[in-house]
């Protein structure tokens, strides 16, 4: 590739970085993809990562499946059953959820507020490498003694050295507070994209929902993580340099962990939940060919279930003693939290009343979420009133409660996503017929696992059991949930499918195949790497859909002369648009964080010097290299 | 759309505030969570270590109180940097910024001798709940202000090479708002940590 | 002498003087804030040691520390000139801060003494 020849020293080093990086703008090759700082492909590369992990967590709870089709059985012992359910608790929420979200908050948002990249291109990209280098490290595990047991949710003192003496726990601890990094750029990435990047005539309230939600799950992101990172930290500091945050022989208190773990993870439900339901309030406008009912009451719920989110955290802990007073105040706000999330539903609804409606995939998932969601929230509220979470708390009812809500519920709507933008990015639909029965298949798959769960919980089997007697009434039901799992995992093989044969030889989708109502559908598929020749004026919300049609006098749209995706004739334009310069600093310095962690697991700290030497370089190069030349 | 630090080629935002200012103040917001979390853990474990050495043992008041006054005035250094470098008077601004890092050096330093006679009073992180919450706390600030000397020395060199200027004054201003918020992180510390700490035992 | 300074503050504000780009605090101002930041200190250290004011000392440091805090946040960090949406984007974060772990203090009845 390099004509010049390369000469190793620093100045041929930095000028072959240079060679490198002006190759990578041409968009070709594999360092392109390396050093990019392209929203959209940053957006591609989270959500194959993502997907990948998907699979990886899906096989876990295939083991954690069969472990549990029968009673006695011992198909995993108890240390790697506990490991399996850590790990896919762990990987479906922080490397598949949280991932794939990211990636829709990539993809999409610049597109529909009309900018052309993100505030900082580079964040950006290192928010994804930093991703990829915390699973990797966190699975990496594996190899080191084994995956972390304590359960995703790492309780102390069960998860502290003397009950834990592996590093299993310090893996899951380091590895979550890389993905924190990550998380925590991408939250300051987004919001000050949203606020400031909006083209003109794009005022908050003519945002489409998507991004709304978006800049809402930033805030939940960037004032909960930090929280997450001290009880990791005071965590790791008791294992790694015998600090005694945990010891309950030195007075500490495992309630201080539950504390911080659920002030972080209560915000992190709705962090996982929120962008699915902005997936749904953007699928079912355009297929019911009517405007989101109530877009404002949509709006201001999602920032009420957000920043409510934050005053509900003891529910997690209603039967750890801490009182009636307590748990009565926190069964209040829980139940509240469920007012603006019915609000939602209401908008809905209300907007596939009376709409002319199209039953293509996309909607059909986000169907498919609004029913399993609503199951979903009827369990949670069951689980707000204390005396009914007493008989409910660690039963099976709790995990078919979480489940309907982030598989039934976030996984459905992120599926509608996937279907829904696949032609926007790719230029080509998949294939509806595979779509539909990936659907119902998934749908019938999904009640099969999880419906029997519910009764398990009410029958009163124990979460994170390896195994259980048989006469209790639960063998029939873990039998029929384990049939579920690979009917689901069955529907997967058919999205796969699809992938692959769309990727051979899909159907061509132009720029806007859904007559869409929002931005990115007014640009060509596949999205060109500036996004808009040029920057849209901005007129009203679903501007898009105005430029196409007019109402007539009983509401029906009547489609506008010339109205319609820009196509060709545009590129002209485009030629002297400056697109920022991609990087390979971003990769460099998330190199850094896992460098430093394994120094922090094998207690080397010239490792964790290293890794620190790394970063500083990737921080140094990044800070004193021009954005674009 | 280039992102360059330079003010004259700054495009068009859409609140007419700067990317990277209000990334910066959302960075610190974040940081009231972090640094949030850490202080609570200190108080909630106030007073519960069931054996010593407790913080009257260790605590020498007038020490911490004149770091405490090294710091305060960083920030007053640190304060006139940053006017220097929006008025364009670069030789003051570059005697300010090492003013700022030299007393953050010293506050370190301070530190650093404080913890070494906490350590041979027989305070360490694993000898009771006081020894974890507050080198945990402490050591994080102290963390936060090492970043921060590293990044004011960063901005020195780099004004020696005649790389900061009124041009691009807002790197000096970003710096500053981290600094100041170090800063006062430290004030909650003296107050809540050294100063409140009588109370703890009850005297 | 606190007040003090924020009339003197008010006053230069309405006399007009501004800068490039927006009102700035001026090097005067910068010193003003030292030396009251400093006198605050001094108090603080001095109560410490008066054993008749241990009934209050919460209350007194924490409106002490208070007074501090707000001086760097309004001057130094330059919230007093700057748009709102910073001030409100740093306290929501605070506030959220403070809400959060009064609330989990308060669940664990623990004093703040």
């Amino acid at each position: 590739m390099a004509q010049t020849t390369f000469d190793g020293s620093p100045v041929g080093v930095l000028e072959a970085l240079r060679q490198l990086r002006r190759q990578a703008a041409s968009y070709q090759g594999i360092w392109s993809w390396i050093a990019t700082v392209d929203h959209k492909r940053i957006g591609i590369m989270y959500g194959i990562t993502a997907f990948l992990f998907f699979l990886a967590g899906g096989v876990e709870a295939l083991a954690i499946r069969l472990q549990l089709a029968r009673p006695g059985a011992q198909v995993l012992d108890q240390e790697v059953y506990n490991q399996m359910f850590t790990m896919h608790g762990t990987t479906m929420i922080f490397l598949v959820v949280m991932p794939l979200s990211a990636a829709f908050f990539n993809l999409i948002v610049p597109l529909q507020i009309g900018a052309r990249d993100v505030a900082f291109p580079r964040l950006n990209a290192f928010s994804y490498w930093t991703f990829l280098m915390g699973g990797i490290f966190l699975y990496s595990s594996i190899f080191f003694g084994g995956a972390p047991n304590g359960g995703w949710f790492g309780y102390a003192p069960l998860t502290e050295k003397a009950f834990n003496p592996g590093h299993g726990i310090d893996f899951w601890a380091l590895g979550l507070q890389i993905l924190g990094i990550s998380s925590l750029a991408s939250g300051f990435n987004f919001i000050v994209t949203i606020l400031n990047m909006r083209a003109p005539g794009m005022s908050l309230l003519r945002m489409p929902v998507f991004t709304w939600m978006t800049l809402v799950t930033s805030f939940l992101i960037i004032f909960a993580m930090p929280v997450l990172a001290v009880g990791l930290f005071e965590l790791s500091f008791d294992r790694l340099f015998g600090a005694n945050f945990f010891n309950p022989l030195k007075g500490g208190t495992p309630l201080l962990w539950q504390h911080l773990f659920w002030l972080f993870g209560h915000p992190e439900v709705y962090i996982l939940i929120l962008p699915a339901m902005g997936i749904v309030s953007e699928v079912l406008p355009t297929f019911a060919r009517k405007p989101l009912f109530g877009y404002p009451f949509v709006v201001f719920s999602g920032i009420a279930i957000a920043f409510m989110s934050f005053g509900v955290w003891v529910h997690h802990m209603y039967t750890t003693g801490l009182g009636p007073v307590a748990n009565s105040a926190f069964g209040v706000s829980t139940i509240l939290i469920a007012v603006p999330t019915g609000v939602k539903i209401f908008n809905w609804l209300g907007t596939l009343w009376g709409g002319d409606i199209r039953f293509k995939t996309p909607l059909l998932f986000a169907l498919g979420f609004i029913t399993m969601f609503v199951v979903g929230g009827l369990t949670g509220v069951t689980h707000s009133m204390v005396p009914s979470d007493y008989q409910q708390q660690d039963t099976y009812y709790v995990v078919a409660h979480f489940h309907q809500v982030l598989f039934g519920g976030a996984i459905f709507a992120l599926f509608a996503g996937i279907y829904y933008w696949f032609p926007k990015f790719t230029g080509k639909l998949l294939d509806e017929r595979l779509g539909q029965l990936h659907f119902w298949l998934m749908l019938i798959g999904f009640n099969v696992t999880f419906q029997p769960m519910m009764i398990l919980g009410l029958l009163g089997m124990p979460r994170r059991i390896q195994t259980y007697p048989t006469g209790m009434g639960w063998d029939l039901w873990n039998m029929i949930a384990t049939v579920g799992a690979f009917l689901i995992a069955l529907s997967v093989l058919v999205f796969i499918i699809n992938v692959i044969i769309t990727a051979r030889r899909g159907q061509r989708a132009g720029a806007d195949p859904w007559d869409g109502r929002t931005l990115e559908w007014s640009i060509p598929s596949p999205v060109p790497p500036y996004n808009f020749a040029r920057i849209p004026l901005v007129r009203a919300r679903d501007d898009f859909w105005h430029q196409k049609y007019r109402e007539d006098e009983a509401g029906r749209p009547i489609p506008v002369v010339a109205g319609g995706a820009h196509q060709e004739h545009e590129e002209e334009h485009a030629q002297h648009i400056h697109m920022p310069s991609p990087s390979f600093f971003p990769l460099i310095a998330a190199m850094g964080f896992p460098i430093i962690a394994y120094g922090f697991v094998l207690a080397d700290y010239a490792l964790v010097a290293a890794g620190a030497v790394v970063l500083l370089f990737g921080i140094y190069g990044w800070a004193l290299e021009p954005a674009s030349e | 759309m280039a992102q360059r630090t330079h003010a004259v080629e700054h495009l068009e935002t859409s609140t007419g505030l700067d990317n990277r200012k209000l990334a910066m103040w959302l960075f610190l917001a974040s940081e009231a969570l972090f640094f949030g979390s850490l202080i609570a853990t200190y108080l909630l474990y106030r007073g519960q270590s069931t054996e010593g050495p407790y913080p009257s043992d260790v605590f020498n008041i007038p020490f911490t109180s004149v770091s405490s006054f090294i710091l305060l005035m960083s920030s007053t250094t640190m304060a006139l940097a940053v006017g220097a470098a929006h008025r364009g008077r670069l030789h003051q601004m570059r005697t300010w910024l090492l003013c700022t890092a030299l007393l953050g050096i010293s506050f370190l330093a301070g530190q650093a001798f404080e913890f070494t006679e906490f350590v041979h009073k027989g305070l360490t992180l694993s000898t009771n709940l006081f020894g974890s919450s507050f080198y945990l706390l402490t050591g994080f600030h102290g963390a936060h202000v090492s970043v921060g000397v590293l990044i004011l020395l960063s901005l020195w060199v780099m004004a020696l090479r005649g790389r900061i200027g009124q041009h691009n004054a807002l790197n000096v201003e970003l710096a500053g708002l981290y600094w100041h918020f170090v800063d006062i992180v430290w004030i909650l510390i003296f107050t809540l940590v050294y100063l409140l700490d009588p109370l703890a035992e009850g005297r | 002498m606190t007040l003090a300074e924020l009339r003197g503050a008010r006053r230069r504000r309405e006399d007009g003087e501004a800068h490039a780009g927006g009102l700035h605090a001026t090097t005067a101002d910068y010193i003003r804030v030292a030396v009251a930041l400093f006198i605050i200190t001094s108090i603080e250290v001095a109560i410490y040691y008066i054993e008749g004011l241990r009934g209050v000392l919460v209350e007194l440091f924490l409106a002490l520390s208070g007074l501090k805090f707000l001086l760097v946040v309004l001057w130094y960090m330059h919230l007093r000139f700057d748009s709102r949406l910073f001030s409100f984007m740093f306290a929501f974060g605070l506030s959220m801060a403070i809400a959060l772990f009064i609330a989990m203090l308060a669940t664990m009845k623990a004093g703040l003494l």
